[in-house]
């Protein structure tokens, strides 16, 4: 009896100290995000979504504390995943009211990296969780999958190069579910298509999409005015 | 030949109907541009419907590029019924004033007088395509600027590049020119027959509707006549709106996903033209007009 109330508080310790480190794992790559008050940066953002036929356009993305976010393409239209807020990591771990769970370590290419899972607090939250894969060494989150509500599962990659020391990516791959696209014939009045049945893989491939956005020159805490994000 | 066809133009627009067609257009893009410009928003709201409910769609979709597409999508079905009011009536309108006779006394084979009159029409037809482009095109730029082009199709969307637009319309427009020929040669075709300008004109607009709605019916027995109908092929003028897209699924800007099909289709239009000019000729060599 002894021993297995032994056995019952190493678990327990070992799950809070495990637990404890995670959360001091988020602060740090949260203390490393907040460096950054403001950012601008120009990019190119491509765009791989089945049923969509788009070049790759030059864009320009802007970020103020706490979780203000904007995608512009420069003169044209941009096509971004519902709930495109979460593109930017910090709004990721912007709040405190979340539950940690260390999920240990797991191979990502050639690294070791942390999964830590974020389950919010709060009911009202429209994230349902979110699983962060960290580089311990660099502070640096490398992958996120975050679960929602409303808006499917997303998943984003993240490379990182010259601005690693602010925690900014330099690519960011950004996937997420899309639905079937299909609009009646009397709409489009494009009576003509005869195309064939799409096939079960095709179907598959179609509500998978893709975004990738490679960042250049980030313009860092230099002001950013509030009207760019109306 | 250069004064035969200035005559025949001559007569063309000296006729008030000529203008009707004229007119017609105008109205017609006004009322689509003005109901576009109070409410164009709804529209938009209803077509992207299922695409917003996974993106955010951000930019001016309402442009002139992608107003000036829907207005084509409507008119270039109706334009021809436009055009067979004067085509149809090259010949039997003559016949039916009585002037046919008078005409042929004239020194010119009567190849050449139907060359000139084919012409007339043929510059007619071309003129009403370039007011249609001068409304439709200039006149949407005008009043609801330019962007990249969001194109809904039915599985698919496209999206083309502000600079990657303006080429594809000229394409477009010098199709439809080709297509609308055709109509206009099948008018002047059928009012060989005829005494009266009634008869070739209703006889052209119903094989373009016949034709037209064979075309767009989606029955498997029909598609085996499908490529057959010149009607189908009037519409290859929305392939260069369609781009291609590499292995990593971006679009190549510059690129039509089909050119094949455009050029298939201008050959099957110009092969009716030449064949519809041709029976013209040969029917009006033999044609008795003395009774």
């Amino acid at each position: 009896m002894k021993k297995c109330s032994l056995f019952v508080l190493f678990v327990f310790s070992a799950s809070l100290a495990f637990a404890q480190d995670a959360a001091q794992l988020i602060k740090k790559v949260k203390a490393k995000l907040e460096l950054v008050d403001n950012y601008e940066a120009t990019g190119i953002m491509k765009t791989d979504i089945a049923f969509i036929k788009a070049p790759i356009g030059k864009i320009k993305i802007y970020f103020k504390k706490p979780n203000l976010f904007k995608i512009k393409k420069e003169g044209g239209i941009s096509l971004l995943p519902k709930g495109g807020l979460s593109v930017n990591l910090s709004s990721l771990i912007a709040s405190s009211n979340y539950s940690t769970i260390d999920a240990g370590l797991q191979d990502f290419g050639s690294k070791k990296l942390r999964v830590i899972k974020l389950l919010p607090n709060e009911e009202s939250s429209d994230v349902v969780i979110s699983t962060l894969y960290i580089n311990e060494k660099e502070s640096l989150i490398e992958k996120a999958v975050t679960t929602t509500k409303e808006n499917g599962t997303y998943t984003m990659i993240m490379n990182y190069g010259a601005y690693s020391n602010y925690g900014l990516p330099d690519q960011v791959v950004f996937e997420f579910n899309t639905k079937n696209y299909k609009l009646p014939k009397g709409i489009t009045l494009e009576f003509e298509d005869n195309s064939k049945p799409l096939s079960a893989e095709q179907v598959l491939k179609n509500k998978k999409g893709r975004v990738e956005i490679n960042y250049k020159n980030y313009i860092v805490n230099k002001g950013i005015p509030a009207a760019i994000f109306n | 030949m250069y004064s035969l066809v200035q005559v025949e133009l001559y007569k063309i627009f000296k006729r008030p109907r000529t203008y009707i067609a004229f007119g017609a257009v105008a109205a017609l893009i006004g009322i689509i541009q003005f109901g576009l410009k109070l409410d164009g928003k709804s529209y938009l709201d209803f077509m992207l419907n299922d695409l917003s409910s996974s993106l955010e769609i951000d930019g001016k979709i309402l442009n002139g590029y992608l107003v000036c597409y829907v207005m084509l999508q409507l008119l270039l079905v109706h334009v021809p019924l436009l055009i067979a009011l004067i085509a149809a009536d090259m010949i039997s309108g003559e016949a039916n004033m009585g002037t046919l006779r008078l005409l042929l006394i004239k020194p010119y084979s009567r190849t050449t007088l139907l060359l000139a009159k084919f012409i007339a029409a043929t510059i007619y037809t071309l003129l009403l395509l370039v007011w249609l482009a001068i409304l439709a095109l200039f006149g949407s730029m005008l009043l609801f600027g330019t962007d990249d082009m969001f194109l809904l199709k039915t599985s698919y969307v496209v999206l083309l590049k502000e600079s990657d637009v303006f080429w594809r319309y000229i394409g477009a427009f010098g199709f439809a020119a080709l297509a609308m020929t055709t109509v206009a040669s099948l008018g002047f075709f059928l009012s060989v027959f005829a005494e009266n300008s009634i008869g070739p004109i209703v006889a052209t607009m119903s094989v373009i509707v016949f034709f037209t709605i064979l075309s767009t019916l989606n029955i498997p027995i029909f598609n085996l006549i499908k490529p057959y109908l010149f009607t189908t092929h009037m519409i290859g003028w929305k392939e260069f709106f369609d781009i291609k897209v590499n292995a990593s699924n971006e679009a190549i800007i510059g690129s039509i996903q089909n050119p094949e099909k455009i050029i298939k289709a201008a050959l099957v239009l110009f092969l009716h033209t030449i064949g519809f000019f041709v029976a013209t000729v040969l029917v009006f060599r033999k044609k008795d007009i003395l009774s």
